[in-house]
């Protein structure tokens, strides 16, 4: 008898226990964690622009986080892969084999970016592209896993071209680093400028770590060119630009989006005024979102600025964090959300990807350094005529 | 070709063959005092530049704005440090290792080298990323035709040479140096004729190590940059200058700094292909010269192997 009481007792005390461990259960469940990633080039020579991308997709984590009506809790993981495509597959590699990161954005390097795709192919990891400009990073596969939410370097060298034989130049010499990046950029621009009936004297493949260019400079001011275009990232562009006063050269220093830093205004000091460089995007504070997203980035202190890409990046995490919203953990089902994205609204504007996971973004800024500032060519006081670029007609 | 262009060429080269020239010395030092390869040396040169550019930056906070003193203070503070460092080298990680087969001092020299790189790139303040170097030499340039001869360059150059030349005189004229050739020459007969081999073995890497500082410097100065992998490269060029010039020989190692720059200078400007292979083809022929005269252009002159 006392054995059936105490049984009936335990009994309910068992349901009890259930039912409070549902309602436990159930609120965590309310807030389950959930991983994504974000991969970028974090030490190295072009590390401000990583950092920014990391603050800019942490930033777009902590709203999130935030946010009462998120469904989960979500968990930066941050990598980085110092803008070296063995070190980046690596990264790509430790991230995409962690089941419980269901989404990342990923790479500020093209280099890195293109040897990355097929470790998330493998993986089924749903990535976003926030930096990285080679078209081949979505055009060169059939990858369901890879997006991009920046433009590629065809729109910024079509562009380019066209702007520089509008200011009148004729001649140009290229430098470009022999990474899948700077050899991108030379084919790009050499293909653009020579539609537009531009000549090239001279096409100079240096490694990414070089340090000494006076030699290759040294023929170029004896070809004498107008401009000087360069395809490659902020390191060795100071480099060259420092290295061109030493020689006496007087050319435009004409740059890609791979310059688009203030460690490049930074590193050449005086120098920095009137080079030109392109770039896809509007700049960030004339974004649609822009205004909203730089009070956001200054609230949360971070200690440095969010540079170039930072909108891509925050706009990038935001539609995966959307995504996982919408469908759940699930890889799979994140990757086919994204796939359909199409005029979906962000902070850089519209979004829409193409079969290959491609945002069309058909909006190039043409920018000057004036005054140790990148400024819009169009607000300069070089197209007001105040100014004038070496040789400017 | 125009003569200015020419002239201009020249001047590159030369620059460029003067700090590899200042590398090849040390490791030249090395090999003929203790029979050693110092792989760390190329990363001792960026440690020697950081010092620097750290000496420059707290000269500036203490309001010394002279370039001069503030030139002068850097490569002293830099030489001595990295001077000192090179002997603490020498007395924790080559000596201990005297007996143990070459290869492993080789190894562990290799092995200090990522770590010296890597202890600057994280505990340099933002250390992974390049970092400008100031320009404190006059920048005033004479232009002949197409040749823009700078000041600051032909002070640096003049300032390589004294530092070789003094050296070099160091090791012919000096007590000093008659003992660190003793000890090159025969470590037993050194230490029997009262040598204090330890001492000079100290001095050596030193001497060698300051020189390197000399040249980290000299890089920063030249190039306004400078940044935590600097000494890699440098390192091997350094190391192969050495080699194709006469491993221990003073002059072997000058040689091959210049003759390492020229030809890349050359596959850079004169190849009809594209200079991204200018290393490929100064290694190339490094290569070529090395099965030519396996011990290199200039042979040691008491060579005590079997």
């Amino acid at each position: 008898m006392s054995n059936g009481i105490s049984k009936k007792y335990s009994g309910i005390a068992l349901v009890a226990a259930f039912a409070m461990g549902m309602a436990i259960s159930g609120e965590a469940a309310a807030k389950d964690k959930v991983k994504v990633g974000f991969i970028g080039p974090l030490t190295g020579g072009v590390s401000v622009n990583g950092i920014g991308g990391r603050n800019s997709a942490d930033l777009a984590v902590r709203l999130r986080n935030k946010d009462p009506k998120a469904k989960y809790e979500y968990e930066l993981v941050v990598q980085d892969d110092e803008c070296k495509p063995n070190i980046g597959v690596q990264a790509a590699t430790k991230v995409a084999a962690d089941r419980k990161v269901i989404g990342a954005v990923t790479h500020y390097c093209s280099a890195v970016a293109i040897a990355a795709v097929d470790t998330y192919h493998k993986f089924g990891l749903p990535v976003v592209v926030w930096g990285a400009v080679l078209p081949d990073i979505t055009y060169g596969n059939t990858y369901k896993e890879v997006h991009r939410v920046n433009g590629t370097m065809i729109n910024q060298n079509q562009t380019a071209a066209k702007f520089m034989r509008s200011l009148g130049y004729e001649t140009w010499a290229v430098i470009h680093d022999t990474t899948d990046y700077g050899k991108g950029h030379n084919k790009y621009y050499s293909e653009n400028l020579a539609k537009e009936g531009g000549k090239i004297l001279a096409t100079f493949g240096v490694t990414s770590d070089q340090q000494d260019f006076t030699a290759e400079l040294t023929k170029i001011k004896e070809l004498n060119p107008d401009v000087i275009y360069f395809g490659g990232l902020t390191p060795i562009g100071v480099r060259v630009r420092s290295q061109m006063e030493k020689l006496g050269i007087k050319a435009v220093f004409q740059g890609t989006s791979g310059i688009v830093s203030d460690a490049f205004v930074e590193g050449t000091g005086k120098l920095a005024e009137g080079v030109v460089a392109f770039r896809e995007g509007a700049p960030t504070e004339n974004l649609p979102g822009g205004q909203f997203f730089l009070e956001k980035y200054q609230a949360e202190k971070y200690d440095s600025p969010p540079e170039a890409y930072g909108a891509f990046s925050f706009a990038a995490m935001n539609l995966v964090l959307d995504a996982i919203e919408q469908v759940g953990p699930n890889r799979k089902k994140v990757r086919d959300v994204l796939n359909k994205t199409s005029g979906r609204d962000s902070i850089v504007g519209e979004i829409s990807f193409d079969d290959h996971g491609q945002n069309t973004v058909a909006l190039i800024t043409k920018y000057v350094i004036q005054d140790g500032k990148w400024t819009v060519w169009e607000d300069s006081d070089y197209a007001a005529g105040k100014r004038k670029l070496v040789g400017q007609k | 070709m125009d003569i200015g262009f020419l002239a201009q060429y020249l001047m590159n080269g030369l620059m460029l063959g003067m700090m590899y020239a200042l590398v090849a010395v040390g490791f030249t030092l090395f090999f003929g005092v203790l029979d050693v390869i110092k792989f760390s040396h190329g990363d001792v040169l960026t440690v020697g530049a950081f010092t620097a550019l750290a000496t420059y930056l707290g000269l500036e906070q203490i309001g010394v704005t002279d370039p001069a003193t503030q030139i002068l203070v850097m490569v002293i503070v830099s030489t001595v440090l990295i001077g000192g460092l090179g002997a603490v080298i020498a007395r924790t990680v080559i000596l201990p290792l005297r007996s143990a087969p070459p290869l492993n001092t080789l190894l562990i020299t290799l092995m200090l080298g990522t770590v010296l790189r890597e202890a600057v790139r994280l505990f340099y303040p933002e250390g992974g990323n390049p970092k400008p170097f100031p320009a404190l030499l006059p920048t005033d340039s004479v232009t002949f035709g197409n040749f823009n001869l700078r000041l600051d360059n032909v002070l640096m150059f003049g300032a390589g040479v004294l530092v070789i030349v003094g050296t070099q005189w160091m090791l012919n004229r000096t007590k000093l140096g008659l003992a660190i050739r003793a000890v090159a020459q025969d470590e037993e007969t050194a230490k029997t004729m009262g040598i204090n081999f330890n001492l000079i073995v100290f001095i050596t890497f030193a001497l060698g190590s300051a020189l390197a500082a000399f040249a980290g410097v000299m890089n920063g100065l030249y190039y306004n940059e400078i940044n935590f992998g600097m000494g890699l490269l440098l390192g091997v060029i350094g190391f192969s200058a050495a080699i194709v010039g006469g491993m221990g020989n003073l002059y072997g190692a000058i040689l091959g700094g210049f003759l390492f720059a020229a030809l890349q200078t050359i596959g850079a400007v004169a190849l009809p292909f594209a200079s991204a292979y200018k290393d490929v083809f100064a290694f190339a022929v490094v290569i070529a010269i090395m099965a030519w005269r396996p011990t290199g252009l200039i042979q040691e002159k008491v060579s005590d192997r079997v």
